[in-house]
């Protein structure tokens, strides 16, 4: 296959369909609507399940019982749409089931704007929904990787009976770079012994997220949790750049992380010698990458397009060994190569500091040039 | 034993039901509304072919009694998560099985989207005139001055609104094929209930279109009567306000022979 120019919800709608999509159900918003326009037209082409449901709690529950026959299914919305689905993720990871979803985050809380944003990395990689349980969250910073993991999120999913979320912003979405696709796959004919499908020569099969007895649903959620150590275990991605000789490194994931990736060059030009970490599975975190790296760098910037979420994560693993800052720009804003740069100057200069928050050094840098804020 | 216990054998389970004691409290018409989706599918030979969808309500635990693929939808979602079923598998009969508070409040919106676009599934509807799991509150069927956990002074109109009547209501889509309503109440009406069912199911088995069966039912636990009181206060309560009968049946749904 050849390289083409794609526009990144086309791009992972078509991906899906050639990684054998049985079923798509979703509703319209801004910036993911391509994506459900696409396939709106070429699943019923080849065949298969396409609904436009009446909203993401109708997509979600279709999704929801999809899955419960074993077929390949997914939906993809943005930030608004996804709190309405945080029901129906509590309830298809309290079932056991495999399912993938698409969040293209935009601007928030509320309806805030359709610009590219980072502002759900909570909601999406700490839950969101009642309830323990852990969706695995893949983060791609360009239109090739945004379709290699939503492979990725079908054969995660699937493997370990749970939720694969590709997690991107408007930016992503909407941007075009060429990019290759994968073969077309066939569809599934043979299903997990799970799959409710009719109980013809067996016994019925039933699917539920409901435990009365509260030892029971202990063990449920001791198994969900031992299947996700697995997950800790196996399947956590990074990406590493300039690390070897670093004395600093940025910490920040998809379009974030590839503005970050251009200050960074910069500053090696300008001869600091800062690195690049960019976690690509948000969930599982890369957690031991970041001890290990907190233990040799002197200084650690956090950046992301929202007021500071993976960074408490970075804290957590941290724990004071790196001074960390953090550089933010939530509300729909990229954040500028050039202000990267800044910070990565800064803390250069070693005005970074191990007391405090970072979030609270950068609010106060954020009002001192925003006074109107 | 064996000879003479077949000879006289003249009411056994369906194959579509569990030996599972139900939950149900005593005189409540949920176990026969059970009953009769039972034995309707045992006569179509759908066992193996019936996936069903329970709500949350009373009969959240339906999926025990019931002897076929089962999944268990959040509250009012059953009719969305039967499209998802559905449409992977058309060839199966595909149902849901709701409360009132399931599928006329939480879950309206999900109920008249199934409805509107045709989508091929059987709902199986008991309307008891309040919610009967948490206890008794207020539902968006519960009659004019009906007293309730949640309406103590009866529900006032003023300021609870009026009941629903679910099926004149998705009556009015043209994307129902069969919609109508029955009640529990008495032998009669029982029987009516079943064949509705059939003809329900039949509508789903030959492609036709969305089918739904409103039952009206008991609750003598919530209401705070005997069970004959409460097959009472359907005839003579229930039924002035929702009376039974067809309230959309296609052309089409004529040529069903049961
Ligand atoms: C989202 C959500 N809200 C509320 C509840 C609590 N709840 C459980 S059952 C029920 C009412 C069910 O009433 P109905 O559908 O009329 O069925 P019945 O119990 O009368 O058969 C409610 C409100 C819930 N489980 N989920
Ligand atoms: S509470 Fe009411 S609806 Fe529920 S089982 Fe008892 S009688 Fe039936």
């Amino acid at each position: 296959m050849t390289k083409q120019l794609l526009k990144g919800n086309v791009a992972i709608a078509e991906a899906a369909v050639r990684y054998g999509l049985q079923a798509y159900f979703g509703y319209p918003i801004t910036p993911q609507t391509e994506l459900l326009e696409y396939l709106s037209k070429r699943m019923p082409e080849l065949g298969r399940v396409f609904v436009q449901a009446e909203s993401e709690l109708g997509a979600v529950n279709m999704v929801y019982g999809a899955a419960c026959t074993g077929a390949r299914v997914m939906s993809s919305s943005s930030s608004p749409g996804v709190s309405l689905m945080l029901e129906g993720l509590s309830y298809i990871a309290g079932t056991e089931l495999p399912a993938v979803f698409v969040d293209v985050m935009r601007g928030g809380p509320g309806l805030g704007n359709i610009a590219p944003s980072q502002q759900d990395y909570n909601q999406i990689v700490h839950g969101g929904g009642h309830g323990d349980y852990y969706p695995i969250v893949l983060a791609p910073a360009n239109i090739q990787e945004a379709i290699d993991y939503i492979g990725l999120a079908f054969t995660l999913a699937e493997k370990y009976r749970s939720l694969a979320i590709l997690l991107i912003d408007g930016c992503l979405g909407q941007m075009m770079e060429p990019a290759e696709l994968p073969e077309m796959q066939p569809v599934r004919t043979v299903y997990p012994a799970w799959a409710a499908r009719g109980a013809a020569g067996r016994e019925p099969i039933i699917h539920t997220s409901i435990y009365l007895n509260p030892l029971d649903q202990e063990k449920t959620n001791l198994r969900i949790l031992s299947r996700w150590r697995e997950v800790q275990a196996k399947e956590i991605r990074f990406r590493g750049y300039y690390l070897d000789d670093a004395k600093y490194a940025i910490i920040a994931f998809g379009t974030a992380g590839r503005v970050a990736l251009s200050a960074v060059r910069a500053a090696r030009n300008a001869g600091i010698k800062v690195g690049m970490f960019r976690p690509i599975t948000l969930a599982p975190f890369p957690a031991q990458a970041i001890r290990e790296l907190s233990e040799r760098l002197e200084g650690i910037l956090v950046v992301e397009m929202n007021s500071g979420q993976m960074l408490e994560d970075v804290l957590a693993n941290t724990h004071n060994r790196a001074a960390v800052e953090f550089y933010g720009r939530p509300g729909g804003n990229i954040p500028l190569a050039d202000d990267i740069l800044t910070e990565i100057k800064r803390i250069a200069q070693g005005k970074s500091t191990l007391n405090g928050h970072p979030r609270d050094r950068w609010v106060d840098r954020m009002l001192a040039a925003n006074p109107g804020a | 034993m064996d000879e003479f216990s077949k000879e006289t054998l003249v009411y056994e389970r369906p194959n579509t039901l569990t030996d599972f004691t139900t939950h149900y409290c005593p005189g409540c018409t949920h176990g026969i509304a059970h009953r009769l989706t039972a034995e309707v599918l045992e006569e179509m030979n759908a066992r193996e072919r019936a996936v069903g969808v329970a709500s949350v309500g009373c009969s959240v635990f339906a999926y025990n009694y019931f002897n076929f693929d089962f999944v268990q939808a959040p509250h009012g979602r059953a009719p969305a998560m039967a499209t998802g079923v559905k449409r992977l598998l058309p060839d199966r009969i595909v149902f849901t099985y709701q409360g009132d508070g399931d599928l006329a409040s939480i879950g309206m919106s999900e109920i008249v989207a199934a409805a509107a676009r045709g989508e091929n599934i059987t709902v199986v509807f008991i309307n008891n005139t309040n919610y009967g799991m948490t206890g008794g509150q207020m539902a968006p069927t519960t009659l004019p001055g009906q007293v309730t956990t949640s309406s103590p002074h009866g529900r006032d109109v003023e300021t609870a609104g009026f009941p629903i009547r679910v099926s004149e209501m998705l009556s009015t889509l043209d994307g129902a094929t069969y919609v109508v309503r029955r009640s529990l109440h008495d032998p009669k009406n029982i029987r009516m209930a079943k064949k509705a069912l059939r003809i329900a199911f039949t509508v789903q088995e030959r492609g036709l279109g969305f089918s739904m069966v409103e039952l009206l039912s008991t609750c003598p636990t919530n209401w705070g009567m005997t069970p004959m009181e409460s097959l009472h206060w359907v005839e003579t309560k229930m039924i002035p306000y929702y009376p039974v009968g067809d309230y959309k049946v296609a052309p089409v749904v004529a040529e069903i022979k049961v």
